[in-house]
């Protein structure tokens, strides 16, 4: 595993400046890209007419709210085994873009609901799971935040992320575990997706740039927590220096 | 003590939303969950509060027996005072806020189980949240979404006896939840007690 190479902050820092421009033009066309034949190419569905246009907002953004908390686990799985120094920065700025992707999720899925079902909510197992995977995302950044020494938070949210990724599974078979008003796996499912081509590719398009967009989000958060740690460790490093003017200084005073 | 706040909690329902027996009958199940939810949430701020603050969680940790081990023992302390209790009082209870007869067993029964699970996910709750700011609100945030599936079993088992139908797979599934708690909880609640002792 020749991960250990990537965990010099420098050379991090170094790569991510290097791909982060690509990544973002990446999701800037294919979002552009995405959201044209969405919104122009793909036909409207024979019951829902154009309100099905929506779908290639809500089912992205909920494969994101579920795979980045899968990423928000697995890097806190690698932070507790090996201490890699890069995941739990990967961790603490990826939750709160989970966060964000499960509320556009939650929404834009009310949103569908209230036309289609004729209302914004339904206690059913799917939209249950989700929202309560919503607050797991508020749980961990709230634990990370809550202690004054930064290593503590770190620490402890790796825990709790790993605790909750028990309801990841449940998010994704609850629509078969029980009977839902939320429809079945028309996409990731055994004997393959059952979406009409024309309306699953505008949709890959989409997610491809979601993901994207993801990562160039990220990427920007670490880059911003590794600079704001090293100013961090330069004020006390400067602090330091001053120490012994200072002691001298407080000591003509009191003489 | 927890005991008391679940017959008073429980009792200010009534004054809530009237007295009605029909409407009552109706949430009694859910009122009597969510209830004895809220009251084991009040004690799991102390489990290991008071040995953190002493240095005893040191020693605790230093001794012989794994961490795993004592957390077991803590949460069937916690569960002794707290979920025990509440289980043999909630028949009361659910005459005050009438239950129908078909659904006292169940109530009995899944609280029984129940309860043990929420002792469990709590001490890992209160055991991340130790030494935290504000960790009463941030124990409540961190247990209740895993809460929520002994919960919707416990409820939905009355339910089910009271509809006539078979109740036994709501009890055998809160049977697994406890199963599965049993061996994890203690080992991510040791994980956390040590790092919170680093």
């Amino acid at each position: 595993m020749a991960l250990h190479r990537f965990a010099n902050p420098a050379r991090f820092m170094r790569l991510s400046a290097a791909i982060l421009p690509w990544f973002a033009a990446a999701a800037a066309v294919l979002l552009a890209l995405g959201v044209y034949l969405a919104l122009f190419v793909a036909p409207p569905d024979y019951q829902q007419g154009d309100d099905v246009r929506i779908m290639f907002v809500h089912v992205p953004a909920a494969w994101l709210a579920s795979f980045i908390y899968l990423l928000l686990a697995l890097a806190s799985a690698v932070a507790i085994i090996w201490r890699h120094p890069l995941a739990d920065i990967a961790a603490q700025s990826a939750a709160p873009l989970g966060a964000a992707f499960t509320a556009l999720c939650l929404v834009t899925g009310s949103l569908w609901g209230v036309k289609m079902w004729g209302t914004w909510w339904v206690w059913d197992a799917r939209l249950t799971s989700v929202l309560v995977l919503f607050f797991l995302y508020l749980g961990y950044i709230a634990l990370v935040n809550a202690f004054d020494e930064p290593t503590r938070g770190a620490r402890a949210g790796a825990i709790l992320a790993l605790v909750g990724v028990v309801n990841l599974p449940i998010i994704k078979f609850s629509v078969d575990w029980w009977n839902t008003l939320h429809q079945k796996a028309s996409v990731f499912r055994l004997g393959g997706p059952t979406i009409d081509p024309s309306m699953l590719w505008p949709l890959a398009v989409m997610a491809v740039g979601f993901t994207f967009f993801f990562a160039t989000l990220l990427l920007l958060r670490m880059r911003t927590a590794l600079i704001a740690a090293k100013i961090r460790a330069l004020r006390l490093a400067e602090i330091e220096r001053l120490r012994p003017a200072r002691a001298a200084a407080r000591q003509q005073v009191l003489t | 003590m927890v005991v008391g706040f679940f017959v008073l909690t429980v009792i200010l329902f009534p004054f809530g939303v009237g007295p009605e027996p029909e409407i009552l009958s109706r949430i009694a199940a859910g009122i009597l969950w969510v209830t004895a939810l809220l009251a084991a949430l009040l004690s799991l701020e102390r489990l290991f509060q008071a040995d953190w603050e002493d240095g005893s969680l040191e020693a605790l940790a230093l001794m012989p027996l794994p961490l795993e081990a004592q957390v077991l023992a803590k949460c069937l302390a916690h569960w002794l005072v707290t979920g025990l209790p509440l289980a043999l009082v909630a028949p009361l209870l659910g005459l005050l806020l009438q239950l129908d007869t078909a659904g006292y067993p169940v109530l009995v029964a899944g609280l029984l189980l129940g309860t043990p699970t929420l002792s469990l996910i709590g001490a890992v709750g209160a055991s991340l949240s130790l030494g935290a700011r504000r960790g009463g609100v941030l124990l409540s945030l961190l247990v209740l979404p895993l809460y929520i599936p002994v919960l919707i079993f416990g409820v939905a088992g009355i339910e089910a006896a009271i509809a006539g139908l078979a109740a036994r797979p709501y009890l055998l599934l809160l049977g697994a939840l406890l199963a599965a708690a049993l061996p994890l909880a203690p080992v991510a609640a040791a994980a956390a007690l040590r790092q919170a002792l680093e």
